[in-house]
């Protein structure tokens, strides 16, 4: 059975991204359930809206982002282009710092989840912006408004060609994901079902400030066919047709069970948790407070058996060893170079998970990320490059992004521990596996110079172990 | 089954090869080595979307000229293939080997509801999908889940990067990422590293964390093979540019005889939808100096028969040039595939034809997997339809 400790950290770990070193008073003194309650109050506020673009209409002109019909040379195109990249890459730093910082780690972690499962990727970052506010406004809400919200918002209907769609000459991609991917998952509809949907999203667009918009002119409003039922459907009432079929809320909750509890499903609770959040009318926050709440969410099987994805880890490494970048640019190559880089899905279907994460590079990678943020050294690693985003660009390696750890605050926390209790106490607090390098390998490397040589050296070598993949 | 197995990963003549192998490689079982004779695949990526119709020049299409009034490539400046078309004139060396008959070029090769993003059509190609499904390995790892269920070195293909395709990816086994072999070695044998594998092998081998201890001491173990035989053979001059080095490091290893069958390089970025003819003309004349280096390192060696190049791009471009003297993104292209070992040279079908837009775009007429189809089965001898996951007609190239 594992301490109170290690089921602590489990929920920080899978309800957000992990244990704050400035928290570990906190995690070895509170009970659980006095844990677990401050944990999700942390998360019951509204957001704040995160800007990195501000809306040019507000200043005047709109069409200084976007021209609209206004022949634009090509350099205008690309200097355009050039804000937007640089908006996107500051969005992401903004998330990228609320994941690390905020509180309100459940509503970040569920966000996270969320932009994963409604994939998406859009070159205007305004549409971004908007994007991400509907994921974190409603990650707790309810289901329902969230399918609806990101399927009007503007980054999904033209990352998803719904603009595209009209009467008479349907796209039918939106129908398609949005059934595949989003709510009853393949196999519970047809191809018909598919093609009927498409001609109910017909007419639905937005304008150039990413409001949606409904084009009656565009709407096929005959009668349509879909899973049994016959109507004047619109793309509305597709998607309450979606949400009325209980294998949507079973298709949501295995792939939550799979991502927070643990990649083998168990039937029984699946099934559980399915009548709970149908008959709960979708709410994400009551599944969430019933999966985190049980008792066997903390089982020994589920606890340190997920392999963190790349921002998992970037993150989780921030939060338990609290650094600096002098390149505000920093964390974003090596979102690159670790192969996830937040409003860069790989496709609509999102990122892949698990096992499929490691190969002989990204591991090797892995484990010498430690040591290079501590060393303070550059890393001379390319990512590949995304002509999406660089316009043809040669991408520059990673190089000169130095961090700074602030060493002085991570021993500060350990200083009322005993010098022999300090091994265990890293082991527990750094590795969530019940297992992990021993403690004779561990000693032959550690540095035993001053009480701090111990706590870095020591510190280190468990990040760069196999184990610190696991959370 | 048995002829298959053997043929991918098994030398023939283990009493010769170990002659020839020092002592320090026995250890790593000398009978997986690819000996002279077998194939070798290498994949040549160009990234970001080549424009394919300033690659072979139709020349004596009025549309083409009309289409791009201030980028199209004059007939005199192109390198002729023969009356129809001709070459990119940055691209001597591939005029030469087309009239050696060891080029054959194949044309409007595609995909059915073409995707007009670099990633996702990228990811089209690298994972053989439908424009519509999403998979999470590609072709090329699927190749290794098939054909290497026992192989002691996950070596068999390789890709000269520091991260990994997913074309590379499958759902057993990876292939192999690495940029320069020493490095690689270096980063592999922390004393640390070599103490906590030691120990995880005989204390707690079942445990959570078996998977990447696994990862770990394959990647020490591949590291070092692929270090200490990539020493052993000194190769012909390269040009310093990226691509000369990469191909620098595939011939050194195709030349020292290890069991890597596949090997995948890119370059880029051929996304010119500004000012193209400079950025093309830069590639192209990379691509000219290192494959002439490459070619000459395995023709000297005698292995250009078993080595095929072929190169290919997400998508090329469209017909009509845009506003800043570049073209945005189309749909079909060409392929190129270079050996000593062609069945068909040259010319593999008609050129695009340019009066059969589809809104100003190529339409394909080959399916990109076909070609694949005809890789894995005519060049790496091994049955394509599990690795493609459907029935994909071969073409008859090798």
């Amino acid at each position: 059975m594992a301490d109170a400790q290690t089921k602590i950290q489990h929920l920080t770990w899978r309800a957000g991204f992990g244990p704050r070193a400035a928290d570990l008073k906190r995690l070895r003194n509170s009970g659980l359930n006095e844990f677990q309650q401050r944990f999700f109050k942390a998360s019951a506020g509204t957001p704040s809206f995160l800007e990195a673009l501000s809306n040019p209409v507000e200043e005047g002109s709109m069409e200084d982002v976007f021209p609209k019909k206004r022949q634009v040379t090509e350099q205008e195109r690309k200097d355009r282009k050039q804000v937007h990249f640089e908006a996107i890459k500051k969005l992401n730093r903004l998330w990228l710092a609320e994941m690390i910082n905020s509180d309100a780690q459940l509503r970040e972690k569920m966000a996270f989840f969320w932009h994963d499962h409604f994939a998406c990727r859009t070159g205007n970052a305004l549409h971004l912006q908007q994007y991400l506010h509907i994921l974190r406004t409603n990650a707790l809400g309810k289901f329902s408004d969230l399918l609806v919200a990101v399927s009007k918002s503007a980054a999904m209907i033209n990352y998803l060609n719904s603009n595209l769609n009209k009467k008479g000459k349907p796209n039918e991609n939106f129908a398609r994901e949005v059934m595949e991917l989003f709510s009853i998952g393949k196999g519970n509809y047809t191809e018909d079902d598919v093609k009927e949907a498409a001609r109910a999203f017909t007419g639905w667009t937005t304008d150039y400030e990413g409001r949606f918009i409904f084009k009656a002119e565009q709407h096929d409003a005959g009668s349509k066919k879909f899973l049994g039922h016959t109507g004047n459907f619109s793309g509305d009432d597709i998607l309450q047709l979606l949400l009325k079929e209980k294998n949507t809320a079973r298709f949501i909750v295995e792939k939550i069970y799979r991502y927070f509890v643990n990649e083998i499903t168990d039937d029984k609770r699946v099934n559980q948790l399915t009548d709970t959040f149908y008959t709960s009318g979708y709410d994400i926050g009551k599944l969430m407070y019933s999966i985190f709440s049980s008792e066997w969410f903390f089982r020994p099987e589920h606890i340190g058996s997920r392999i963190k994805s790349p921002i998992e880890l970037w993150v989780g490494i921030n939060r338990q060893l609290p650094m600096q970048f002098s390149d505000p640019d920093a964390a974003f190559g090596f979102q690159r170079v670790l192969g996830q880089v937040l409003f860069q899905p790989p496709n609509v279907a999102g990122w892949p998970s698990g096992n499929a994460w490691i190969d002989s590079s990204s591991l090797m990678f892995r484990l010498r990320l430690p040591l290079v943020l501590s060393a303070g050294t550059s890393i001379d690693v390319s990512s590949k490059p995304d002509d999406d985003i660089q316009m043809g660009k040669k991408d520059q390696p990673v190089r000169g992004m130095r961090a700074t750890i602030q060493w002085a605050a991570y021993f500060n926390v350990f200083k009322d521990a005993g010098s022999k209790e300090l091994p265990a106490l890293l082991n527990r607090f750094l590795l969530q596996t019940s297992t992990g390098p021993s403690e004779t390998i561990l000693e032959k490397y550690s540095k035993n110079d001053s009480r701090e040589a111990f706590l870095s050296s020591r510190s280190l070598l468990l990040m760069q172990c196999p184990e610190y993949q696991y959370c | 089954m048995l002829i298959k197995r053997r043929s991918f990963i098994k030398g023939s003549s283990l009493a010769t090869a170990s002659l020839l192998v020092p002592r320090f490689l026995q250890a790593f079982g000398v009978n997986e080595k690819v000996p002279a004779g077998n194939k070798v695949l290498v994949v040549l990526q160009l990234s970001g979307g080549n424009d394919g119709l300033n690659t072979v020049i139709p020349y004596r299409n009025d549309i083409y000229y009309k289409a791009r009034p201030s980028i199209g490539i004059a007939r005199d400046k192109a390198i002729q293939l023969n009356e129809e078309a001709g070459l990119h004139p940055a691209l001597p060396f591939l005029g030469e080997l087309y009239k050696e008959g060891q080029l054959s070029i194949l044309n409007s090769v595609g995909y059915p509801e073409p995707d007009r993003s670099h990633f996702r059509s990228m990811d089209i190609w690298h994972t053989a999908s439908n424009a519509d499904e999403y998979l999470q390995t590609g072709w090329l790892g699927r190749l290794l889940d098939e054909e290497c269920k026992n192989c002691s070195h996950y070596t068999q293909a390789v890709e000269i990067d520091e991260m990994l395709s997913i074309a590379l990816k499958g759902k057993k086994r990876n292939g192999f990422a690495f940029r320069d072999p020493r490095k690689l070695y270096q980063a592999s044998r922390s004393p640390y590293m070599e103490d906590i594998i030691r120990a995880h092998a005989s204390e707690h081998a079942d445990q959570t964390a078996s998977y990447l201890y696994k990862t770990l001491a394959d990647t020490k173990k591949s590291a070092s093979y692929i270090y200490e035989n990539s020493l052993q053979v000194a190769t012909g001059t390269y040009p310093s540019t990226e691509l000369g080095r990469n191909l620098k490091t595939v011939a050194s290893l195709i030349l020292s005889d290890i069991n890597t069958k596949v090997y995948y390089v890119s370059i880029g970025s051929f996304d010119t939808h500004v000012g193209q003819d400079v950025q093309q003309t830069k590639l192209f004349r990379q691509i000219n100096e290192a494959l002439q280096a490459f070619v000459g390192d395995l023709k000297k060696n005698k292995r250009f028969e078993d080595v095929l190049v072929m190169s290919f791009s997400e998508f090329g471009r469209r017909v009509a040039q845009n506003s800043g003297k570049g073209t945005d993104h189309g749909t079909a292209n060409n392929m190129f595939f270079i050996s000593g070992g062609l069945k068909q040279k040259g010319l593999l079908n008609e050129l695009d034809d340019l009066r059969a837009l589809r809104m100003g775009d190529l339409q394909y007429k080959v399916d990109f997997r076909r070609v694949y189809a005809t890789v894995l089965q005519n060049w790496l001898n091994v049955k394509a339809e599990p690795i493609l996951g459907n029935t994909f007609e071969p073409l008859r190239f090798v």
